[in-house]
Parts: C-alpha cells; structure tokens; sequence
C-alpha cells in the first residue's frame, strides 16, 4: 500500500512539557485517518509538524516522499492545511480570501478568478462571497477555511478539529465535503474529539493520549479491543454508585469504570449472563437503576479502556453556530 | 533537531518546486501588501488613525499653541508642518507590529505560512503596506497644510526630498514596531509600548517648541534625540537652512537604529515562521 503521510518518532517538547513522546502516524494514500484523542492530547501539535509550521525535536516527517524537515517549500505545496490557527483574512470577503491564495500559488489572473469562483459556489458561499469574513456565522466559516486551504488542488489535507463548536446539520455538510475530497483521491488527516465524527469519516483510527499513541486500527478493530460487549449501569440514587460498582467488580473480576459524569458504571464483558445476574443482585440490594444496559461498545468506551481514563467531555467552550 | 536516525531521504517526485527565487518573494510580497492596503481602506479606525491623527495634531498646534509659541498661528505652522511630517510617520509605524501580532494571533500568519511562499512575504507585506500608509498619512498633512498657507521656501525637487527621508526615517521605527509586535501577546500591547518609545522621541524634541526655551537636562536631550536632526533635516529641505549637517546625523541614526534593531526584529520575526 503506498503511504503518503508518515511520521516516525516525533517528539516535541515545550520546556518541561512533552507534547509528542514518540509518535508515530501512516496514512495511506486517498484515505482518511481519523486522529483522536481529548484536549491536550498532542493532536495540534502534531498536525503542526506534519503541515511544516514547527519542526519536532526528534523524529522524521515524509508526505508524499518529500522528507518534510528538509524541503519544507516542496511539502507546502502539496498541503491544504484548515484548523482553528490556519485561518482566513476576517476583514476580506470570502471571495477575496480565495482569490489572494491564488494569487500568492502565482496562479495566472484567469486561473485564480476561476478557481475563486468555482469553490465560493461549492461551499455554497455565492452570496455571501462578496461579504467579510467576520460578518459569517460558524458553519460557513468553517465551508471558507476549507475552500481556502483547498485553492491549490492539494493532494493531502489537514483537518484540525474542523467541525468543533459546529451545530450538527453544519456538521454533516462538512462532512459531506470531506468524504467528497476522499473520494476524489485527496489524503486526509483529521484530528477530532468526536468520537463520532472519528467513527464516521475515518478509513483508520490513532488514539492519542498525553502525547503517546495508545491505540491504532480500524474503528471496527478498536471497538473489538474492548470485548465484544459493554456493560452501563447508572443508579437513582447517585450513593449508591460505590455499592453498584462493588457488586459489578464482584461479578467480574476486575474493577469497573467509571464515566465522565461520575455516575455512569461501564465495564467491558464476553460474559452472556452477567446481566441476569446483576440484576438479581441489584434487586436484593433494592438498588434502583436508572439505566442498565448492554451494548456493543463506542468510541468512549474505548477510549475508557485503552487509557483507563474517561474521554473528557468533548462538549466546547463556545458552541459557533 | 537532534533526530537520530535520519532514513535516506525518499527519493522526491519530479517537478516539484522546492526553492523561491529572489522576484517570486517579491511577488509574494506585493500582493500581502496590497492586502494590507485593502484593510487600511476597509477598516474604518486604521484608516481614521492615518487620516485624521496629521489632520488633529496640525488644527491643535496651529491653532491653540502656534500664536503662544511663535507669536502668529501663521508663523508657527512654517516651523511646525516639517516637525510633523516626522512625527506622523512615528505615529503610523505602530501599525505594522500591529497588522502583524493581529495576523499571528487570528491564525491567518500560518496559513501563509503553509503556503509554498517566501517566509519573508508576510513582513514585506507589513513593511510595504506601512509605507503607503506613512505616504497617506503625509499628503494628508500637506494638503491640509497646504490649504492653511503652508508653502515650501525651497523648491520642488528638495521638498521631494524631504517627503523621502520621512519614509526612511519612519522605516526605522518599523522595526521596533515588528520587533514589540513579535513579542508581545496581543496586538492591542502593541501601542502601549510602541508609544512609550514614540512619545519622548516626539515631543522631547525641536518638532513643537524651540529646544532654547527648555530647562538645560531636557535641552541636552533634544539635541540627542535623532528626532531632532529628523527634523532640522525637512526643515531644512521645505523652508530653508541648513541641510548637510544635519542630514549627516539623521543618517548615521538610521545606520545604528538599523543595525540595532533590523537583526532582533528579524530574529524575532523568523522564530515565528520557522
């Protein structure tokens, strides 16, 4: 299979802090990896190394064959690059903003003009083409950031959490976009933490926590990684989660986890009669459930198990709409 | 980089560009700075702070200080227009740390950055953009100048002159301008410590009174300030007098400033498109 973005052994540190603790990444080419993992994670700062706006401390970097630490400039004219620091000109029109990427990619006037035209109308920005950017809303910022970095037909693209804060029909049309672009034959890296948008879009899932690859495979494969099922039980009466989860590591084996809200109780399982037992337990102890299920596991669940952490809520600060 | 194993470099596809030559930087250049100018047009308070700050400073000194000053309004705007013609350039050199440390902190700095392009277009860019804004910001002032009964005592050629050294002499607090834009955090810093630099420069000097009518320790210092011999030098090509000397002393500032500030500006710019 020929790869197209790969990176071995990147490290990165920031005075005290490691970013990258020897990560590596392959994407092969026309397929999209999905790069998952929570605030923190190294996400960013990896997707930095990979588009040449920072070199890591160790490690090597090859897209599409160019060694991108020594010929950065070859690199940079294969990359699109659209992530909440790769940004557009809020003061220009959307139209404009097209036009002086053409431009500076010394496209010929025609060319440019064209080029300019032919993205405003596939993101659906014909109208507000000729507005500033800051005058947009979120959806269509984020459709201006991806068309700026497409202008030059790249042939790998980087998408840093590009659909964070989005509500979700904006969403689903990005998605839409870069589905598109991968059927195109276009390389995509995305980083995410939507689990869902992971699952989704990517060919191949990289788990990245605290600057560390913990997981690495198709997002069929990860879910198998935690058994074939999960169990989740939340309890009325939230006193009563140490007791459930008690009674849940008794009938296990092993201490059962617990979910970002701190009530929730999963906990992987190939066991077909752990339910009907929980269940008679629970009854003599009068514990009253809210929810108690069991179910093929997601991406949380996952992440839950491979890092033996919940993944932080990946709800942000600000929702754009 | 400390990498330890560097695998032989894959061999690369042919056609590829991977150097930018001298005239493509420049292009690259040019057109961030004609994207400079549209924001100096679009965004009402850059364009009002190139405008309307010569327009101010000339009405005020002219009309509330030039009769205590220099006896007549009229005699004092002669003295005071070639002062301010250096003054104002000060001023609008704040701006391209500003555009600069705004382009940084909005991201659109790395997009440029992750273009195939020469990592100096975004500073040309800034650069070229300030000095249309300097060229603006001086017609304005000698248009309404003008328009008051300001006349140039010499003749055209050296007032041209004149006009050319104030973009010069401006240049060199460009690059303080980049240096403080580099390094500070936000562009909103940016004037704070640009005009704490531009202030003594401006006003502890022979633009708005005569340096004779100063106690001694300040007298000393205006006759230190390069501002001053700024501006004895316009003075000088607009309405007469001594030119040489002066003009020797303006220039060797401009040498040290250059050679002071134009490698940490540099220094500071390229660590931040490495």
């Amino acid at each position: 299979m020929d790869i197209c973005i790969r990176a071995q052994g990147l490290v990165k540190r920031f005075g005290e802090t490691i970013a990258l603790d020897g990560v590596d990444l392959e994407v092969p080419t026309g397929s999209i990896l999905g790069v998952l993992g929570p605030n923190g994670a190294g996400k960013t700062t990896a997707v930095r190394i990979l588009a040449t706006l920072s070199r890591p401390d160790e490690g090597t970097v090859s897209i599409a064959g160019y060694d991108a630490l020594r010929d950065p400039v070859a690199v940079r004219g294969l990359i699109g690059l659209t992530g909440q620091y790769a940004s557009v000109d809020e003061e220009l029109t959307g139209r404009e903003n097209l036009e002086l990427i053409g431009r500076l990619l010394r496209l010929p006037a025609r060319r440019w003009r064209a080029r300019a035209r032919e993205l405003v109308e596939r993101f659906d920005l014909v109208e507000a083409g000729d507005r500033p950017v800051k005058t947009y809303s979120g959806g269509m910022r984020r459709r201006i950031d991806l068309a700026a970095s497409l202008v030059g037909r790249p042939r790998v693209l980087y998408l840093d959490e590009p659909t964070t804060g989005l509500d979700p029909r904006s969403r689903g049309e990005l998605w839409r976009i870069v589905r598109g672009l991968a059927d195109d034959g276009t390389t995509v890296l995305l980083t995410t933490q939507y689990l869902e948008e992971a699952d989704e879009l990517a060919d191949r899932i990289t788990v990245i926590d605290r600057g560390r690859v913990v997981a690495e495979g198709t997002p069929r494969e990860l879910k198998r990684m935690t058994g074939s099922q999960t169990l989740h039980v939340r309890t009325v009466n939230p006193a009563d989660t140490e007791r459930v989860r008690g009674i849940v590591a008794d009938l296990l084996g092993t201490a059962p986890l617990l979910g970002t809200d701190a009530m929730t109780i999963s906990a992987p399982t190939d066991d077909p009669v752990l339910l009907s037992a929980l269940v008679r337990r629970l009854d003599q102890e009068a514990i009253a459930t809210d929810e108690l299920s069991l179910r093929l596991p997601d991406l949380d669940d996952v992440f839950l198990s491979l890092t033996g952490r919940p993944l932080p809520d990946a709800t942000p600060e600000e929702t754009v709409v | 980089m400390t990498a330890t194993t560097l695998p032989p470099a894959p061999a690369a596809p042919s056609g590829a560009r991977r150097r930018i030559g001298p005239f493509e930087a420049l292009g690259h250049g040019l057109t961030l700075a004609d994207r400079n100018l549209r924001h100096i047009l679009r965004t009402p308070t850059t364009l009002i702070d190139t405008v309307i700050q010569p327009v101010l400073f000339l009405l005020v000194f002219v009309f509330l200080f030039g009769g205590a000053i220099s006896g007549t309004w009229q005699d004092y705007l002669q003295t005071l227009v070639p002062g301010l013609m250096v003054q104002i350039t000060m001023y609008a050199s704040i701006g391209t740390g500003m555009a600069l440390n705004t382009d940084i902190s909005k991201g659109v700095f790395d997009r440029f950055r992750s273009l195939p392009i020469a990592r100096s277009a975004p500073l040309v860019g800034a650069v070229l953009g300030d000095v249309v804004r300097y060229a603006v910001a001086v017609t304005v002032l000698l248009l309404l100048a003008f328009a008051l009964g300001f006349r140039v005592q010499t003749d055209p050629f050296s007032a041209l002159l004149a006009c050319v050294l104030v973009v010069v002499f401006g240049l060199t607090l460009c690059w303080l301008s980049v240096l403080v834009g580099m390094v500070v955090s936000a562009p909103q810093a940016v004037p704070g410590i640009a005009m704490a630099v531009i202030l003594p420069l401006t006003f502890g000097s022979n633009i708005f009174a005569d340096p004779e009518t100063m106690p001694r320790w300040l007298e000393l210092w205006v006759s230190v300030n390069p501002v001053t011999h700024f501006v004895d030098t316009v003075r000088g090509l607009m309405i007469g007098g001594p030119v040489a000397g002066p003009l020797t002393v303006s220039l060797i500032a401009v040498v040290v400033c250059h050679v002071l500030l134009l490698p940490l500006a540099l220094r500071a710019y390229l660590r931040k498109v490495r």
